[in-house]
């Protein structure tokens, strides 16, 4: 039964997981800071565990000639109120305190790790068990249920810190059982089932050393907290008297605040110093283990590849339209490059070279596929490049003044009220906090000056203009009340709500359903007629350019390779890679000649025109 | 939204009263040994029998329940077995001054994580520099030794506030402002570094959001987009973790309480606990309980009032 391919897979896993293990504590002992609270850390434990061999005095024994006693070399520390030897106490105080951190720590992570498992793999009634239990024991904080056991149990360092730790145990059941009902249906432990693997085995080899590392990241928190919550239960006085903790010895100092202060410094150091090597360890723990997650899938979807250093070739350019030869030119891109920096100074350039200009009444086309820089230019016109992406050539010219070199408060006056923009997902493009009116009405206040009535019988109008059956009803909407095509024919109504010369589409269609395209293509075209836009025009469909556009340029790797009249370009493509992408327009609607059908429409209306 | 706000209402009833029944049932369990506690080990036989006895404690543990529920259906939650205060008047009485410094610290943490979170996620720099320590010094060091370090410096050496002690709002609002200054300070550490860290993460995030750069096309300045758009859907989160760091005040004023002198609920919760005053300690886990539930109740309808999803589903 057992598939030997499986094994094979799973044992390689395993290896690299082994792997990844070890080299994480190499690559943690690389930070400094790690080092240092390690270090320190271990100078703790150390303390904890062979201190008390090195004290000098009984910590309980009092002394009424020692009160208070200063610094000496029988008492290297000094004493404290009871005359007790203030260096052995700390020794001893060490061990009890880590030992009950310690021993809540365990119990948390036995309940949790157990618990979050048995949830997580099994599932069932057990989960909707344990979540309940899980909401009852962070309701209250944990030293009111301490304070309240210890009015029943009396004072017990032990007993209080496996109270703690049952307390504590959600810190790791939430971990391991989200980490566990995330790996459970990965392939490889479907893999390890099919194999014939044991329950116990999976959950062994598989899923804990998936949860190893989080849970590392976890104990070191838990510990902290378990350390200050234990010292504050002892300051409070509240512990047994009998052992000397951190806690019960700034107790100590605090009642002799004003005669003897330092009493306070070395369990404040002790208690502080922990608690801090502890949140730091847990941190770059935490940042190595991101780091090595990091590395596997690190694609940005908003920036396209560098352009591979390919020769230049000249431009393929077509003449012959001359329909909007005397309308003024609303933009002009002369040579733009963009690029990003990278972390190490460098900059990736992703477009380079691009020019291009619309007439008004134009609609530039640009298509290419995805990374083709086409978006990033759409984006260079309205100054809005995500974050290390900026113009680092060329120019930009709109209306005869150079975008590119606009102060920030320059370009914001000329957007929405000279340039419009329609994203490409309607939805992640409208926020879902506020009403689709609300979002409408704001920048025309802003920027029209408008009053709020006056904005909002805009609205509806618009709303109305864009083909929304009940604008009323939109208008007070949000946006996940709405279908996408409501949604995009909404982003529409905004992006010409202050009347744009110029407007920027980046696929306005790419996102809808096939149905409404047309109707939102069809919308395009009457709106942009009807105000005598501009427009730049985003998508990879040939169809639609052959739809809407006038002028086409095909961009590939962040270039324009080939530009001109649609109706030119469409009728003789010359450079290879337009060609392709018409071969594979052609591969896709097989005989059905719809490329042919578009050219003919986009003939039509621009006779029409 | 008013079957969300019941839906609230009962789960949280629920949560009240499951928690009532648990508490009960652990603190009272103990029947006769928790006479023979009271009254110290050299007490006979016969004086710890009485004393059950006298305090209920020989019924059945079920009909010791029952007539406390009768008694918190009347507004009676027993009094206390060393000063036969009632109950109810005991935590009534402390409440205000240990929720002056508890919500003073809830507003004290909202306003700075807000103010410190935009700033981190905006304009980076030395302000996010300036968070990370105040983060790591908030998560690792306990209230307590914050608050004995505040009472050192600014109270002791400096002598600029008393270093205990609590002055009613009514008396004199400044001395209240300065009585209680210093731990709230001490309590909000913890709750700024929490809640700064999720609104700078959680910031971020929304400003890489689609209808950021859609919002900034249209027009609008980055700061309006920044503290109308993305700090409203920011907040959830980081209201959501104030929501948790209010239970972890409840928790921490007990200890700060304590080293201010300040006569509120924590100490009460101190000398019930060392006293083994049970009645007492029951309504401290109910009054505690119910103030989480409060919380919580607001915590959910602001949430629904930022975001209209939570509100409709």
């Amino acid at each position: 039964m057992i598939d030997p391919l499986a094994g094979d897979l799973t044992d390689e896993i395993q290896a690299a997981v082994t792997r990844s293990s070890r080299s994480l504590l190499r690559r943690l002992l690389k930070k400094p800071i790690a080092v240092a609270s390690l270090s320190f850390l271990l100078f703790i434990v150390l303390i904890a565990v062979f201190g008390p061999y090195l004290a000098p005095h009984d910590p309980n024994a009092a002394s009424a000639a020692d009160v208070l006693g200063p610094l000496s070399a029988t008492h290297p520390l000094g004493t404290d109120s009871a005359g007790r030897d203030v260096l052995s106490r700390l020794l001893f105080a060490t061990r009890f305190s880590i030992a009950g951190a310690a021993l809540a720590l365990i119990v948390a992570a036995l309940i949790g790790v157990t618990g979050g498992l048995i949830a997580g793999y099994y599932g069932r009634w057990f989960e909707g068990l344990s979540s309940w239990v899980v909401g009852i024991l962070q309701a209250l904080p944990g030293i009111v249920v301490l304070l309240a056991a210890r009015a029943v149990l009396g004072p017990s360092l032990w007993t209080s810190m496996a109270i703690f730790g049952v307390l504590l145990s959600p810190a790791f059941y939430r971990l391991v059982y989200s980490t566990v009902t995330a790996v459970r249906d990965e392939l490889y432990v479907d893999a390890a089932r099919v194999s014939g693997l044991t329950d116990g085995r999976i959950i062994s080899r598989h899923i804990l050393t998936v949860v190893r590392g989080p849970a590392l990241v976890q104990a070191s928190f838990v510990a902290g907290v378990a350390i200050s919550i234990q010292a504050g239960l002892d300051f409070l006085g509240l512990g047994d008297l009998s052992i000397p903790t951190w806690g019960s010895m700034l107790n100590e100092g605090f009642s002799n605040i004003y005669t003897d202060p330092v009493l306070m410094l070395w369990p404040s150091l002790a208690i502080g110093l922990t608690c801090v090597s502890l949140v730091l360890l847990a941190n770059a723990l935490r940042d190595t283990l991101e780091q090595s997650g990091r590395k596997r899938r690190r694609t940005r979807r908003d920036k396209p590849a560098s352009i591979p250093p390919i020769e230049r070739e000249p431009i393929v350019s077509h003449g012959g339209d001359h329909r909007f030869d005397g309308a003024e030119v609303l933009l002009a891109v002369d040579r733009l490059a963009v690029g990003y920096g990278q972390g190490d100074g460098s900059i990736t350039t992703v477009v380079e070279d691009v020019s291009l200009t619309v007439r008004r009444g134009e609609v530039h086309g640009l298509i290419g596929e995805s990374g083709s820089g086409k978006t990033q230019t759409a984006w260079s016109v309205l100054r809005l490049l995500p974050d290390g992406g900026r113009i680092v050539g060329g120019s930009i010219t709109f209306e005869g003044q150079d975008l590119a070199g606009k102060t920030e408060a320059q370009m914001r006056a000329l957007r929405g009220l000279k340039i419009g923009y329609i994203p490409q997902e309607p939805m992640s493009n409208l926020d879902a906090s506020f009403t689709v009116g609300s979002q409408l009405v704001e920048p025309m206040r802003v920027k029209l000056k408008l009053s709020k009535s006056a904005a909002k019988a805009r609205a509806l109008e618009l709303l109305r203009r864009v083909g929304i059956p009940n604008p009323e009803r939109t208008f007070n909407a949000y946006p996940h009340e709405i279908s996408g095509g409501m949604a995009q024919r909404v982003l529409i109504a905004g992006a010409v709500s202050c009347d744009p010369d110029l407007l920027i589409a980046d696929e306005p269609t790419t996102a809808l359903d096939v149905t409404v395209q047309a109707d939102v293509l069809d919308l395009l075209r009457s709106l942009q007629s009807e105000l005598n836009m501009g427009m730049i025009l985003v998508t990879h469909n040939f169809g639609v350019v052959a739809d809407l556009c006038d002028t086409v340029s095909v961009m590939r790797s962040g270039r324009i390779v080939e530009t001109g009249p649609v109706l030119e370009l469409f009728a003789r493509p010359q450079h290879p890679y337009t060609q392709s992408l018409f071969d594979a327009v052609l591969d896709e609607s097989e005989g059905s000649g719809s490329v042919a059908a578009d050219i003919e429409t986009a003939d039509t209306n621009g006779a029409l025109r | 939204m008013l079957s969300f706000i019941a839906r609230r209402i009962v789960s949280g009833v629920i949560l009240v009263v499951a928690i009532s029944v648990i508490a009960f049932l652990l603190l009272y369990a103990g029947g006769g040994n928790i006479a023979r506690r009271l009254l110290g080990e050299d007490a006979s036989a016969q004086t710890v029998a009485q004393k059950s006895h006298e305090l209920g404690l020989d019924q059945p543990l079920i009909s010791q329940f029952g007539s406390w529920v009768s008694g918190v259906f009347h507004g009676d939650f027993g009094a206390s077995w060393f000063t036969s205060q009632p109950v109810s008047d005991a935590i009534v009485s402390r409440l205000a001054v240990t929720l002056s410094l508890v919500l003073g610290a809830t507003i004290l943490i909202a306003i700075v994580s807000v103010v410190l979170g935009v700033l981190a996620a905006t304009r980076g720099g030395w302000v996010d520099t300036v968070v990370q320590v105040v983060s790591l010094v908030g998560t690792a060091i306990p209230g307590f030794l914050i608050a004995l370090g505040l009472v050192v410096v600014f109270a002791i050496d400096l002598g600029w506030v008393a270093p205990t002690g609590y002055v009613q709002f009514t008396t004199s609002p400044q001395g209240w402002i300065s009585s209680i200054i210093l731990p709230v300070i001490a309590l909000s550490l913890g709750g700024i570094a929490g809640v700064t860290q999720q609104i700078r993460g959680s910031m971020l995030d929304s400003l890489r959001q689609d209808y950021v750069r859609t919002l900034k096309s249209r027009g609008l300045s980055s700061r309006s987009v920044v503290l109308k758009h993305v700090l409203r859907n920011a907040a959830g989160p980081g209201l959501a973790v104030l929501g948790v760091h209010f239970v972890g005040l409840l928790g921490g004023v007990v200890i700060i309480e304590q080293i201010f002198a300040i006569p509120g609920i924590g100490q009460v919760a101190v000398t019930a606990t060392s006293q083994g005053d049970i009645p007492l300690v029951m309504g401290l886990v109910v009054a505690t309980a119910i103030l989480v539930v409060l919380l919580n109740l607001v915590v959910d309808l602001a949430q629904g009032w930022l975001n209209p999803k939570v509100r409709l589903s």
